[in-house]
């Protein structure tokens, strides 16, 4: 077993970039892998239903065209996590053409994996039915009417499924949904390390140098990993690790930062130490894993709601800001009651920036008291074409709505855009946010393998040169 | 003893911890202090609940953190992320009621 393991994370996200001499830095370090986590349901649920990334085609591709060739020079593996930011199977694929059209264009060889993140509604139905499904604390528990709406359904891979792809000798793997810590921690676990200290190390490198000081998404972070510790770098003279910024990146977008649940156990920092050492670097020590009983995976997954449009407009006048609430009312009532004979059904939201538009129902002070008010005006309805016709109905009768005291008998709003609706599209919202067991951990997650030439031009979506059967 | 949480701590910030709860972290500035207010039981749910208009069973956990000097406080989201009627899809300000909080310590 070796005695040092070296990881190299060169940005939070993939697609979110990272300086060339922060990464040159990092290679001349001589890692043993470079790792990437490309994934966050942070975003909400709309880029896993539509299939879309929440990053940009060039701004990926301009990480990766850095990232890949280093790595094939070094003849070290490169591992992405959640690809295309949900990892569901359009988005894999997207992170697959890109890895193509860079090899295209610098003429690279080298062998590609590439992992399923989707997961089949009919699978999941089935294990509803068996009883394998569980709760996370404050998800609503799980219908089928939930897994039989859900437009796409995700799970978050473990270690074993990258594990296999490595086996493979596979220079490139790209998989779809993964838990964040993954793509670092599969190699070295598979190597020998110990899971606890490997997946706590992949749990600070996943947002690579957000926990150093001053914090950046997109600046890289070296990670050493030994047999009883491991040792944390930022690859920028600006910036240093230090122990609370390590220690407190571990309650980032957490629920309890003691105990961190994931594929298979839970990661136990009860006994955790952070050791400042010199240059900005942090050592830390004595994190352990506890291996759950049944190995249990993440699944995610999204509904259609409908289509929205939404109107944006301003308010300065202040006899009109002290009835905004009388106004939004009555507009709604007025939409209601002009609409009534029809059958299609509709909801009608008013953000008032200004009162509450930020916290909504958390909101400690909705009271307007600012000289002017922002609006937006949204309809989410069956189909854009309802949702336009109700939008535009609010619109036009919130702007010559008669109130109590109203001086200004021209219009109500200010519209800074013309036209002043927009179709915003698809709406989507969370289905499936719930634990599943498996029994085996790489049931679900195939692999596949294909061999990057320089004469590869089929621009066609995963249909391999050379397929190999899944492994 | 009156303290200003806006001065004792460096970072007081929110997000969602998934799509279904905001998690709140104070990050305190100084050991003693962080101590005093875990001794104290400065925050419980009652507390939170109050700040954010919110009923006690809504707030989740309160998580002392000492290597961090933190304090967390998960809360149930009012809506899971992005559903209908969202005001901040990452729950990135939902602090603010937070920053005006002042308390006694002995």
């Amino acid at each position: 077993m070796k005695e040092e393991l070296r990881i190299l994370s060169p940005t939070a996200i993939l697609g979110y970039g990272f300086p060339v001499e922060s990464f040159r830095r990092g290679m001349a370090k001589t890692p043993h892998i470079i790792a990437v986590d490309a994934g966050s349901t942070d975003p909400g649920p709309y880029y896993l239903g539509a299939g879309v990334s929440f990053t940009e085609y060039r701004a990926v591709k301009r990480d990766l065209g850095i990232i890949i060739p280093a790595a094939l020079e070094a003849r070290i593996p490169v591992i992405i996590g959640s690809a295309g930011g949900s990892g569901g199977h359009p988005h894999l694929e997207w992170t697959l053409e890109i890895i193509r059209e860079i090899s295209r264009e610098k003429k690279l060889c080298f062998k590609l994996a590439a992992i399923e993140g989707e997961v089949d509604k009919n699978d999941i139905y089935q294990a509803w039915r068996d009883g394998k499904i569980s709760n996370l604390s404050s998800v609503p528990e799980l219908s089928g009417g939930d897994i039989g709406a859900s437009v796409r359904i995700v799970a978050q891979m473990g270690v074993e499924p990258l594990q296999k792809a490595l086996q493979t000798g596979a220079d490139v793997i790209v998989a779809g949904r993964c838990y964040d810590p993954a793509v670092f921690a599969a190699l070295p676990i598979q190597a020998g390390f110990q899971r606890g200290l490997a997946i706590h190390l992949g749990k600070i490198l996943e947002c690579a140098a957000i926990a150093a000081t001053p914090g950046s998404g997109s600046d890289c972070l070296l990670g050493y990993l030994h047999r009883d510790d491991f040792v944390v770098e930022p690859l920028n003279p600006a910036r240093k690790c230090t122990t609370l910024s390590v220690a407190a990146h571990t309650l980032y977008e957490k629920s309890n930062p003691y105990l961190l649940p994931g594929p298979g156990g839970i990661l136990d920092l009860k006994d955790t130490k952070f050791e400042q050492l010199a240059e900005g670097r942090v050592r830390v020590c004595g994190s352990c894993f506890r291996e759950d009983e049944i190995y249990r995976i993440k699944l995610e997954g999204v509904r259609l709601v409908g289509y929205r449009t939404v109107s944006i407009a301003g308010v300065r006048d202040p006899v009109m800001i002290g009835a905004i609430d009388e106004v939004i009312a009555g507009v709604k009532e007025r939409v209601r009651d002009n609409f009534k004979q029809e059958t299609f059904t509709y909801r009608l939201d008013f953000k008032v920036y200004g009162k509450n538009a930020v916290m909504g129902p958390l909101e400690p002070n909705p009271i307007a008291e600012g000289h002017e008010l922002g609006v937006i005006i949204e309809a989410v309805a069956d189909t854009q074409e309802i949702a336009d016709t109700v939008c535009s109905f609010a619109r036009s009768t919130m702007l010559h709505f008669g109130y109590p005291g109203r001086i200004a008998t021209a219009g109500n709003l200010a519209f800074p855009y013309s036209p002043s609706d927009f179709h915003t599209g698809a709406v989507y919202g969370f289905s499936i946010y719930h634990l599943l067991e498996v029994g085996a951990p790489c049931r679900l997650f195939p692999v596949q393998l294909m061999d990057i030439t320089p004469g590869y031009s089929n621009r066609k979506a995963f249909n391999p040169i050379n397929p190999v059967n899944p492994v | 003893m009156k303290i200003r949480l806006i001065e004792a701590a460096e970072v007081i910030r929110s997000k969602n911890s998934g799509p279904y709860e905001l998690t709140l972290d104070l990050i305190f500035r100084e050991g003693d202090l962080f101590q005093r207010v875990c001794q104290q039981k400065v925050f419980t749910p009652d507390l939170i609940a109050s700040l954010y208009g919110i009923n006690p069973q809504e707030v989740v956990d309160i998580i002392e953190f000492f290597p961090a000097k933190a304090i967390k406080i998960n809360i149930r989201r009012p809506i899971p992320s992005g559903n209908f009627g969202e005001t901040d899809v990452y729950g990135a300000q939902q602090h603010a009621p937070l920053l005006g909080l002042e308390f006694w310590i002995e």
